[in-house]
């Protein structure tokens, strides 16, 4: 399984998830903004980091890239009931399918005005997607998080949607550390082929090098890996 | 040459975090008179012959585009700059 990884101008994790969906056993893509083809991979990934600089609004320049362009058509609209190309979104890249419309909502700026950065608890609330599958329903998870403009919001009548549909893919535990509506980490389209995250599970693959396990600081959590090891379990593709 | 000014402005239901640290930086200066602020912004968009009707029309396009997302954003305002 391919799976291509976007760099956008000012992308930061991107090298991350490469290296997130090699640990997990794919074959990581690198793919170039500038690029209108995808090159046939399996699956997308939109990394973190801040394209463009946040220039106007996250994710709004980006959102017309020419890969862009080519991932927007090959993923196919939010509420199409078969699937397209799957596509994960982390952070910026959450940013992004929002500002594409290949997700409902929108990030606003953090309500505390400050930039985030913690070990965060997750429940993964939608586990029938290509990359949620591998955990179970309600399965409590925790992955760094780091933004400043992570606010997930929408129309009352867009959110009971989702909530009605069990389009929500992650919720916040313990503390909502961006004002995000519903507590709502993450979101999928309706096929369950596209997914936007907040949080990054990139960043929780690898023991030694993901939240802290205990006060002594020692790292053993690996919550994040399964969003890398689900798509390769056969995604849903074109 | 010819400016077109488009303003947009966060939706009035869509919490606005920079407002109320504007509001607040502002009561602590003792500017108390004022409840709340919402902050939103101004571009400015040139071109090189004067601005017409089709002009404007082509910015409320790209504000509705690009400058503004429509999620979250109302595009409050669009016309030629006044002559300086």
């Amino acid at each position: 399984m391919r799976i291509g990884i976007v760099t956008f101008p000012g992308s930061l994790d991107d090298v991350d998830a490469v290296r997130a969906v090699r640990i997990a056993g794919g074959e990581p893509l690198r793919l170039w903004h500038g690029d209108e083809s995808v090159h046939g991979v399996d699956a997308v990934i939109l990394p973190g980091g801040f394209s463009y600089g946040d220039y106007l609004r996250c994710g709004a320049i980006a959102r017309f890239s020419p890969i862009m362009a080519e991932i927007i058509r090959l993923a196919g609209p939010p509420d199409a009931a078969s699937p397209g190309l799957p596509v994960l979104g982390i952070c910026n890249g959450f940013q992004v399918l929002c500002e594409s419309h290949l997700l409902p909502g929108a990030l606003v700026r953090n309500d505390s005005r400050t930039f985030v950065c913690r070990d965060q608890r997750l429940r993964i609330e939608r586990t029938d997607t290509v990359w949620t599958n591998g955990y179970a329903p309600d399965e409590e998870i925790v992955v760094p998080l780091k933004n400043g403009e992570g606010g997930f919001v929408a129309d009352r009548a867009t959110l009971d949607r989702l909530d009605g549909e069990g389009r929500v893919v992650a919720r916040y535990l313990e503390l909502n550390p961006n004002g995000s509506y519903r507590d709502i980490a993450g979101v999928s389209n309706a096929a369950g082929t596209v997914v936007g995250l907040m949080p990054h599970p990139e960043h929780a693959v690898e023991p030694l090098f993901g939240p802290d396990h205990d006060a002594q600081g020692r790292s053993g959590s690996t919550d994040g890996l399964r969003f890398f090891t689900s798509v390769l379990q056969g995604a849903l593709s074109v | 040459m010819g400016r077109v000014v488009v303003d947009v402005m966060p939706k009035p239901e869509i919490l606005d975090p920079q407002g109320k640290a504007v509001a607040g930086a502002l009561a602590r200066l003792g500017f108390t008179e004022f409840a709340a602020a919402r902050q939103g912004k101004r571009f400015e968009l040139e071109v090189a012959g004067e601005v017409t009707p089709e002009v404007v029309a082509r910015a409320r396009e790209a504000a509705l585009t690009l400058l503004a997302n429509p999620v979250i954003e109302d595009v409050v305002g669009v016309a030629a700059a006044p002559e300086v």
